[in-house]
């Protein structure tokens, strides 16, 4: 009884967050996963057991490894290092001091204020592919600056095309990883590198040795933020592309199976997909988070 | 400290993970529900721009000067062809909380909405009203499902119009307009050789692509082959097939634009306007927008002064139909109120009112052609006189499903250019929607 005194309370506190949250988290991630194994392929619900059909029509898709796989992977591997490197490389050098640094971090972090909806739709202007006297955007830019080589057909690429896709994703999220990585910086207690230097360490020894040991948990933290945002993307491809194979992802193909084919067992495949992919990346993290926490 | 970082690092992840779902998840529209006192129409469409909202106004303005008990309630969701619309649409009718009356392609489009019991007959309109003996026969029965009808055609567009730039054609010594395949491809070439800066054929996204492919099947393979396609023997596989796609790849490798895939269809019709391209296939509603207002974000352009028209090389004589209809829901808020307002949209004086405005004909065949401009005139000849065909791109010959597994062919053709490829994915998907 007074155990349950303890805890009582604080269960019913929670409680109302956990029902809403294993009916509609729990409970949805259920109906989705059963709706990808029945024979629910027409406009008409039917929730016939079906085993992996759609999961073996997707697999023999000739789209989804050569184009939305393919596309999806490009583009996570330049976004997401694209955003590491331009948002560390910014937190160093705010971190080195700098006039008005609170200014730059404000305008840095802008971008990731606009919808990717937003900013998709500039981007499309400055990546526009029109050739000779239709240019226009960056392209444009480049003639002008004497850059002809430069120019290109972006995002419509037959191979490199994703990664011209990434570009409006680095430029809306490396101000955020900038912000963790200046964390991480300051993060380093100033006394640590007062004692490299006293023993003689140079100033870039003092960052090898000493502070980026420091940032390893906020650049894991930033991959995973960045993949599971990566893998995800939907609306930026739609403001730019819009729903084509030369620039699909398995978030649009979702869509386009769901809304347009009415193939609602092979759209939920696909969400469950992406969902274990991004349960992947995800949850070792948060037990490797929860353990070493417990051992402090 | 590295804890504080580590504790802040997973917060930062979960809140992360909780708030961009939630921000990248379409808004839905505020569902409307019918719960206040008054009748109000709800009519649900995707004309939200151009000549369809300004035609749409007109007729809200009829509707409420006569239903001042039940006006109208404008549901539009915006998006060209409906295809953010038809998601909404899904989503409301799957929630049980249909519109009074929604919009769709006339055709196999709307079977989808007809076999899950989604909306009702209204033969009792037809008769009523006798909408039967005023609309063609071939339109009727596209839209008739088991001896049924279940929608009011407002309008019919045609899609297989051949637009240019007579200025640019004289320029490259073409005194004629192309009327059969050889003449066209030798004008495409006249065109590249005489004026290296003009595209031969002006080309958009993905979908003006299937347009595209559309018109010249029915070029290639006559009206008969065209809609024996759509049948459960259709052959795919024949020697004409193959020969329409030949065409089809070698105006996409040699004559079209490069940037094509960021092109909407009205950005590649104002290439053929700006003398930069000298050909585009595309359905009537780019007559709307070549000669509309400019208010209304047209071009107001002179009709057979800066542009002409004539049928896609090899389909004179042949009509490529698509329409927009209405529908009554089942479980509409108001069902009275509704078959008020299709028995209105049927009328000759909804009809003459929305079409030209909107850039269409009416579905009627007793149409006022005093009312229409130059190219409307034309293509009200032409709709009597023509063999009907209807369209692919546009919903009447082929359901979503069968719709979308040629979307995702001709995506992957535009990529690979593998024509034997394209044919079986084509053939495949015939086989598997064909009914």
């Amino acid at each position: 009884m007074r155990r349950v005194r303890r805890w009582g309370p604080g269960l019913l506190l929670v409680s109302p967050s956990i029902v809403l949250i294993a009916i509609f988290v729990y409970g949805l991630i259920g109906w989705n996963v059963k709706v990808s194994l029945s024979n629910w392929r027409q406009a008409q619900p039917s929730y016939h057991y079906q085993g992996l059909q759609a999961y073996r029509d997707l697999n023999s898709d000739p789209v989804w490894w050569s184009f939305d796989v393919k596309h999806l992977v490009l583009f996570t591997v330049v976004f997401i290092v694209g955003t590491l490197i331009v948002g560390w490389s910014l937190a160093f050098l705010l971190d080195k001091g700098v006039r008005g640094e609170g200014f730059f971090r404000a305008v840095y972090l802008f971008p990731m204020a606009v919808s990717f909806i937003a900013s998709g739709i500039v981007w499309r202007w400055l990546m526009n592919p029109a050739p000779g006297d239709r240019e226009t955007g960056l392209n444009a830019i480049f003639d002008k600056l004497g850059l002809h080589v430069l120019a290109n057909q972006w995002y419509l690429g037959q191979n490199w095309g994703m990664a011209a896709m990434a570009m409006p994703a680095i430029w809306a999220l490396s101000g955020y990883v900038m912000a963790l990585f200046l964390a991480g910086f300051r993060g380093v207690p100033e006394e640590l590198r007062e004692a490299a230097r006293m023993d003689g360490a140079s100033e870039l020894r003092v960052y090898r040795h000493v502070v980026f040991p420091h940032l390893r948990p906020v650049t894991l933290a930033a991959l995973i933020i960045l993949g599971h945002i990566s893998i995800k993307v939907f609306d930026l491809i739609v403001a730019i592309g819009g729903k084509q194979v030369i620039t699909q992802v398995p978030a649009v193909y979702m869509w386009i199976n769901i809304y347009d084919a009415r193939d609602y067992a092979k759209g939920a495949a696909i969400a469950t997909l992406l969902l274990v992919v991004i349960s992947v990346l995800v949850v070792p993290y948060l037990v490797f988070t929860v353990r070493s926490e417990r051992r402090v | 400290m590295s804890r504080l970082m580590r504790r802040l690092a997973v917060a930062a992840v979960l809140v992360s993970a909780l708030a961009i779902p939630a921000a990248a998840s379409p808004a839905t529209p505020s569902s409307s529900s019918g719960t206040t006192a008054s009748c109000q129409l709800q009519v649900f469409s995707w004309w939200t721009g151009g000549g369809e909202a300004a035609g749409l106004t007109k007729l809200i303005n009829i509707w409420n000067a006569n239903h001042k008990t039940c006006p109208f309630k404008n549901e539009t969701v915006a998006g060209g062809a409906g295809s953010n619309a038809k998601a909404v649409l899904a989503q409301r009718l799957a929630a049980k909380n249909p519109p009074d009356s929604f919009q769709g392609h006339a055709g196999k489009e709307l079977l989808d909405y007809i076999k899950a019991g989604q909306v009702l007959p209204i033969d009792s309109i037809y008769k009523e009203n006798g909408f039967d003996k005023v609309m063609p026969k071939s339109l009727l029965s596209q839209i008739t499902y088991k001896g049924h009808l279940y929608s009011v055609p407002v309008n019919i567009h045609r899609a297989n119009v051949l637009w240019y730039n007579p200025k640019v054609l004289r320029q490259a010594g073409i005194t004629k307009a192309p009327v059969t395949w050889a003449q066209f491809v030798a004008d495409l070439k006249r065109i590249e050789a005489k004026l290296p800066n003009v595209t031969p054929l002006a080309l958009g996204e993905e979908w003006t692509q299937k347009h595209l492919l559309e018109t010249i099947l029915i070029s290639t393979l006559g009206p008969k082959g065209w809609n024996a396609l759509w049948t459960k023997g259709g052959n795919w596989n024949s020697a004409k097939v193959s020969t329409a796609i030949a065409r089809f790849d070698d105006l996409l490798q040699n004559y079209t634009n490069s940037d094509a895939a960021s092109l909407t269809w009205q950005d590649a019709g104002k290439l053929v306007i700006d003398g930069k391209a000298a050909f585009n296939i595309m359905g009537d509603w780019q007559d709307g927008y070549f000669s509309g207002t400019t208010k209304g974000g047209n071009l107001a352009k002179k009709p057979g002064v800066a542009y002409k028209w004539t049928a896609v090389p090899g389909t004179t004589g042949v009509y490529d139909w698509l329409s927009d209809s209405f529908t009554l829901p089942k479980g509409a808020p108001h069902p009275a109120a509704a078959k008020q307002w299709l028995a209105f949209l049927g009328s000759s004086k909804a009809q003459d009112t929305f079409n030209p405005v909107k850039g269409s004909i009416p579905a009627r065949q007793d149409a006022n052609p005093k009312l229409y401009g130059p190219y409307l005139k034309w293509a009200l000849t032409q709709w009597k006189t023509d063999t009907l065909v209807g369209s692919l791109t546009h919903g009447v010959v082929a359901s979503n499903a069968w719709n979308a597994s040629i979307d995702t062919a001709i995506g992957l053709f535009t990529q690979t250019h593998d024509k034997g490829a394209f044919q079986k994915a084509l053939a495949a998907a015939h086989d598997k929607n064909a009914v």
